[in-house]
């Protein structure tokens, strides 16, 4: 395996009219690493994720998957290439069953080209790939579940069926948008062994997360962003440490004594 | 005052004839077929039970608006594209089949095919551009093409200008003329019901439900679009193709706003998304607006009255009523 990181991040800009969004963050994430990014409400997360997998349009900068240069190409292209990416307000096919869901990845050129799971007659092969997918990722096979309108499942699968999307296109990296986010704690506590089983098969994962504790279980490398700069990386002790971190999360150490006086 | 709702069952013999079951007998089989079968065979019979020469034409007339209703439920209610471009399938598949016709000298059971393949080709390349686009901007620029067509041709005085292109051969009689339109319009009709479950069909239903999902999943959503359009233009300039041959003219008036109106107003009548819906809204709002041409101007009035109860009392459309009706029971129930 090459030292060459799989994902790389040069000086990303946005700006919306006058607001600077995301200002010159750059980052890498190696092979099969989990990459953590946390910051407070609107320091630029979903943004990031946003611009890389171009569901907006960069201002400036560089992004280079397996050292390919991918900042001009639309957002499918991205996907094919296998940078795939959660959404932090689901985006289920509401109309459709679970299972159904994951036949429209299944039916893009990526998954055609690296599945080969076309093979099994014309009897629904897409179906049951779909529903080995779902099984995998935690829907169980035999009960009704899988085979519920999306409409009616709950956060929780909803959740897993966006990361089953992105495993149907056998993808190298996800970038997951707060996966953990209105899960319930033993919810959670269920998705926590995904998240580890997915970076044994060599998927790298950029995770952004508001629960620290679980994404401090799975990552080793944490970055933190706050009003669109990049604040610090490093492990998680180095991070949770820092002053600067500190302080954008709970303010200065002024603000803090006059709210614990009060308190 | 005790208060009492309305309780809907499935009836037995529909939960038995979910899946392979139904295979079991010939009840279930029957319970299956027996509504495609008595619309199959009712289309089939239709040229025979009409009293003259003046209602089977129009017979062929609903055929034709039938393809446009179901090319206008395919793109509206599978993919999320409003689409009012009837005329423009219309006036290009029927041009198209004239030029090849008076033109070329193809008869019109060849022109017919080539009209539909070129005329879905043009207009999905016309229609292209805004395909990227969410939103109102392709039921605008699909309404915008017909009225401009119908300028150009009449400005620049090409295609026959105003006169329209005229000797055009007819079928070669009006059976095989009725029996062409009756079944393509079958033909289309379940051939639609087959695409949209077909994974083609689940990804177009994807782009409608969600566009964003379906371009995280690696896929190019403006082609799927442009597939769909194809497909929807296809029916609609065959049906444009058939009508220049029934009336042995091609005119501007192929690209009049009726041909978008009608089969949306079919739509909401027959039962949005149920594909045989707006056929069966065709069947209905078609004669009716033959019968209303008595009242002269007043049609308008009562055709839009007629539209106007059916959206008060039956939004639903009859076709979705229908179906309740066969496939549940109701009853009152204590609350």
């Amino acid at each position: 395996m090459s030292d060459q990181p799989i994902l790389e991040v040069k000086e990303a800009t946005k700006t919306f009219g006058g607001i600077l969004a995301l200002n010159r963050v750059s980052f890498h994430v190696n092979e099969g690493e989990i990459l953590g990014i946390i910051g407070p409400n609107g320091s630029g997360k979903t943004t990031l994720i946003n611009c890389i997998t171009a569901f907006i349009k960069m201002t400036s900068g560089k992004i280079f998957f397996r050292g390919k240069d991918i900042s001009r190409k639309p957002a499918h292209k991205i996907a094919d290439m296998g940078l795939t990416r959660t959404f932090q307000i689901m985006r289920p096919y509401y109309s459709l069953p679970a299972y159904k869901n994951l036949v429209i990845p299944l039916f893009s050129p990526r998954a055609k080209r690296t599945g080969g799971w076309r093979g099994g007659g014309k009897l629904g092969d897409r179906n049951t790939v779909g529903i080995d997918i779902l099984e995998e990722i935690g829907f169980e096979r035999d009960s009704f579940v899988p085979y519920k309108m999306a409409s009616t499942l709950p956060t929780g699968y909803l959740k897993r069926l966006e990361l089953a999307r992105c495993l149907a296109l056998k993808p190298e990296i996800i970038l997951c948008d707060e996966v953990f986010s209105g899960l319930s704690m033993s919810e959670i506590a269920s998705m926590v062994p995904l998240i580890e089983r997915l970076q044994m098969d060599g998927i790298a994962l950029v995770m952004i997360e508001h629960r620290l504790r679980e994404l401090f279980r799975v990552a080793r490398r944490i970055m933190v962003l706050n009003f669109g700069e990049k604040l610090i990386e490093g492990t998680p002790e180095e991070v949770m440490a820092d002053e600067k971190v500190k302080e954008a999360y709970f303010g200065s150490a002024e603000e803090v004594e006059e709210v614990m006086t009060y308190a | 005052m005790e208060q009492r709702r309305k309780e809907r069952i499935d009836r037995g013999i529909k939960v038995r004839t979910d899946g392979l079951y139904a295979l079991m007998s010939w009840r279930e089989l029957g319970y299956l077929t027996l509504p495609r079968l008595v619309l199959i065979v009712g289309m089939l019979i239709l040229p025979f039970v009409m009293p003259s020469m003046y209602w089977q034409r129009v017979i062929s007339i609903v055929c034709i608006y039938a393809l446009l209703a179901v090319s206008f439920d395919l793109l509206a209610h599978f993919v999320g594209l409003v689409s009012l471009g009837g005329a423009l399938f219309i006036g290009v598949g029927g041009y198209i089949s004239a030029i090849m016709n008076t033109s070329f000298g193809f008869p019109p059971l060849l022109a017919i095919p080539i009209a539909t393949i070129a005329g879905a080709g043009i207009c999905t390349l016309l229609l292209f551009p805004c395909l990227p686009l969410r939103g109102v901007y392709f039921a605008i620029v699909s309404l915008m093409y017909p009225l401009a067509m119908a300028r150009v041709i009449e400005a620049l005085d090409i295609l026959g200008g105003t006169d329209g292109i005229m000797g055009i051969d007819s079928f070669p009689n009006r059976w095989i003329e009725q029996y062409f339109v009756i079944l393509m319009v079958l033909l289309f009709l379940f051939g639609v019901r087959r695409l949209v479950n077909l994974d083609l069909g689940l990804v177009l239903r994807a782009v409608k439900d969600n566009d964003q999902a379906v371009r995280a999943s690696g896929m190019n959503i403006t082609f799927y679009k442009a597939v769909a359009v194809f497909f929807s233009s296809a029916m609609g300039c065959l049906g444009g193709a058939c009508l220049v041959h029934i009336y042995m003219w091609s005119g501007i008036s192929l690209f009049a706003l009726d041909f978008s109106i009608l089969p949306i107003a079919a739509t909401v009548i027959g039962g949005a998304g149920t594909i045989v819906g707006p056929v069966l809204g065709c069947l209905i709002l078609v004669p009716v607006s033959e019968l209303l041409r008595d009242f002269g101007t007043l049609r308008i009035v009562f055709y839009s009255l007629i539209l106007v109860a059916f959206i008060v009392f039956r939004s639903e459309g009859i076709m979705v009523y229908g179906q309740r009706k066969y496939h549940q029971i109701e009853r009152w129930v204590k609350v």
